[in-house]
């Protein structure tokens, strides 16, 4: 593949001594949306929480292996570096409740404490805003809590305040699972809008979804990585048995 | 059958707790009664003049308003840092683990120890340390007074405010914080920009609480504070609090106006506890409220 933006070496997560992705081999192209998918409990979220080494905030979290951004293993940077270089969005949405829609947009610069000017953090709050298709819903009520939006609208808050942080890559966990269709049109239109500046790995368990806005599709079974490819090559003409069964509902 | 079994518990647990109403409502009606006489003997020179003489029959509660605040706020402020520290330390940094159940076995335990006891280790512990500062400073050497109440009031309630505390930081949602580390948050940045402005209001509710204990707090206080009626001109003098008063002079109490005057004293204390009590319990329902909802 040319030019990927993160290639996985003999990627191992454990949980404690529980071994959960059993060496990953991955090369995630630059500005498209690749799709992790795959069975309920086979290591999704964890493949995506070892990007931005999430993982190892959990009990027990532990990786090997290497993880290269560029030319450099995130394993061997400050985990606080890697964070501000890869975004995430979770999949309840999670703005802050105490902040202002505002500073939640920016609250990435203000947890680190990072100065920004009047005028700054003006024009970062609308060029995230509008990057996240929600400026002209929330652009006169700047300074009210974000909790007080709708789901949807929460979640494109949470995807504006990584975008706010310039990365280059953004991690979506099933980041439409507890919206309605309605809302999921929205911010799979707004993904696929976003793929020209940011890199988009998305775990979805909706295979229409990621039939629609995917460009590649890596299939997860059993913390194994059984097949990683074009998203329409994969679904239209499968090279693993499971991925098939998969992709025709015997499980997940 | 168990329709009527239903109905029976039911009229139970109902009479039970219209009991407790009837009860504590009967506690303040004759709270109130006995200390109408002294109201009428004094008037409000009761509640603002300093003078306790209960020869004369002077009664002025100022003194001991005063010395209850004082002695409360201190207490609260000086275990504070305690109190909060533990509770960020269990809350946050290690909410399992044997070094966690280690330390809040050790809280807990400080909120069982009988109050006498406290009271006695004051009274040979840090009432002669008070001592000694007050001759370094070359004030009259009490050892006993405000002072040493607040001490031994802040090391009774460290348990309380740090137990309440804790149990609200650990209601912080971890989606939260998640979202905090994900945005590259170092771990003192995160407590900082999420867990205290979400938990502040529930911490102040605990705080409230310690503050409602500490005023209502007897036996030790009774015994350290030094029980003298005036007004107090530092924080090392010996004072009285509403609560030590009582204790220390109901044996006393000859005559009807003393005895009502002491009861008045009764009545303002349970309604400063039962208001600190009831905020408390406010703040913390209205944010449990949030949680949930
Ligand atoms: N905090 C944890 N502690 C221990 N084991 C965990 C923890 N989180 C997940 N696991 C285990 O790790 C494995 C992978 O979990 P993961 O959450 O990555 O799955 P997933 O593919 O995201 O599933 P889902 O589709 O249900 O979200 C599962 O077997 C799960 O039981
Ligand atoms: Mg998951």
């Amino acid at each position: 593949m040319e030019n990927p933006i993160l290639i996985t070496e003999n990627l191992k997560a454990y949980y404690g001594n529980h071994l959960v992705l059993k060496d990953i081999n991955l090369e995630i192209p630059r500005l498209n949306i690749t799709a992790i998918m795959g069975p309920s409990g086979c290591g999704k979220t964890t493949l995506l929480r070892c990007f931005n080494r999430l993982h190892e905030l959990s009990p027990g979290g532990r990786i090997e292996g290497q993880i290269w951004l560029g030319d450099t293993d995130i394993l061997s940077l400050d985990p606080i570096m890697v964070r501000r270089r890869i975004g995430m969005v979770f999949q309840r949405p999670n703005p802050f409740p105490t902040m202002s829609i505002y500073d939640n947009v920016i609250a990435g610069y203000k947890l680190n404490g990072m100065k920004l000017s009047r005028v700054e953090a003006d024009e970062i709050v609308e060029r995230a805003l509008r990057g996240a298709a929600l400026w002209d819903e929330v652009k006169d009520i700047l300074h009210r809590r974000g909790t007080f939006l709708s789901g949807g609208q929460q979640q494109r808050l949470c995807i504006a305040r990584a975008l706010a942080m310039n990365p280059e890559v953004i991690l979506l966990d099933e980041p439409t699972s507890a919206l309605d269709p309605k809302a999921t049109a929205h911010i799979e239109e707004l993904l696929i809008s976003l793929k020209s500046r940011v890199t988009i790995i998305i775990v979805t368990h909706n295979i229409g979804q990621a039939g629609r806005i995917a460009d590649y599709t890596a299939f997860l079974y059993l913390g194994e990585l059984v097949e990683f490819g074009p998203t329409e090559r994969l679904f239209t003409a499968p090279k693993d048995r499971r991925t098939e069964e998969y992709l025709s509902g015997k499980f997940g | 059958m168990k329709q009527l079994s239903d109905t029976l518990f039911n009229a139970v647990v109902r009479s039970c707790a219209i009991g407790t109403l009837i009860l504590v409502s009967g506690l303040c009606v004759t709270l109130v009664i006995h200390a109408m006489p002294v109201f009428r003997h004094s008037g409000l020179s009761f509640l603002f003049t300093s003078t306790w003489d209960p020869l004369r029959q002077q009664f002025g509660a100022l003194p001991f308003l005063v010395g209850t605040v004082i002695t409360a706020v201190l207490g609260v402020l000086i275990s504070l840092p305690f109190s909060l520290s533990i509770a960020f330390f269990l809350g946050e940094y290690f909410p399992s683990g044997k070094l966690s159940i280690f330390f809040q076995s050790a809280t807990d335990l400080l909120a069982g120890i009988p109050s006498v006891i406290y009271g006695f280790w004051g009274l040979f512990v840090v009432a002669p340390f008070m001592q000694k500062i007050e001759i370094r400073l070359g004030i009259m050497p009490y050892g006993v007074g405000i002072a040493t109440a607040s001490i031994i009031l802040a090391i009774m309630i460290v348990p309380y405010t740090a137990s309440i505390a804790r149990e609200i930081i650990k209601l912080v949602p971890s989606d939260l914080k998640e979202a905090a580390y994900a945005l590259g948050a170092t771990r003192w940045e995160v407590v900082r920009h999420v867990v205290i402005p979400y938990a502040h209001s529930g911490i102040l509710a605990g705080i409230l609480l310690a503050l409602g204990r500490a005023i209502g707090e007897t036996m030790a206080v009774t015994m350290v504070i030094g029980n003298r009626n005036e007004f107090p001109k530092s924080i090392f003098d010996p004072a009285n609090t509403m609560a030590s008063v009582i204790a220390n002079e109901f044996a006393e109490a000859s005559d009807d106006i003393y005895l009502s005057a002491l009861i008045a004293v009764a009545l303002l204390l349970f309604l400063f506890t039962t208001v600190m009590n009831m905020f408390g319990r406010f703040v913390i329902k209205k944010l449990t409220v949030r949680q949930e909802s």
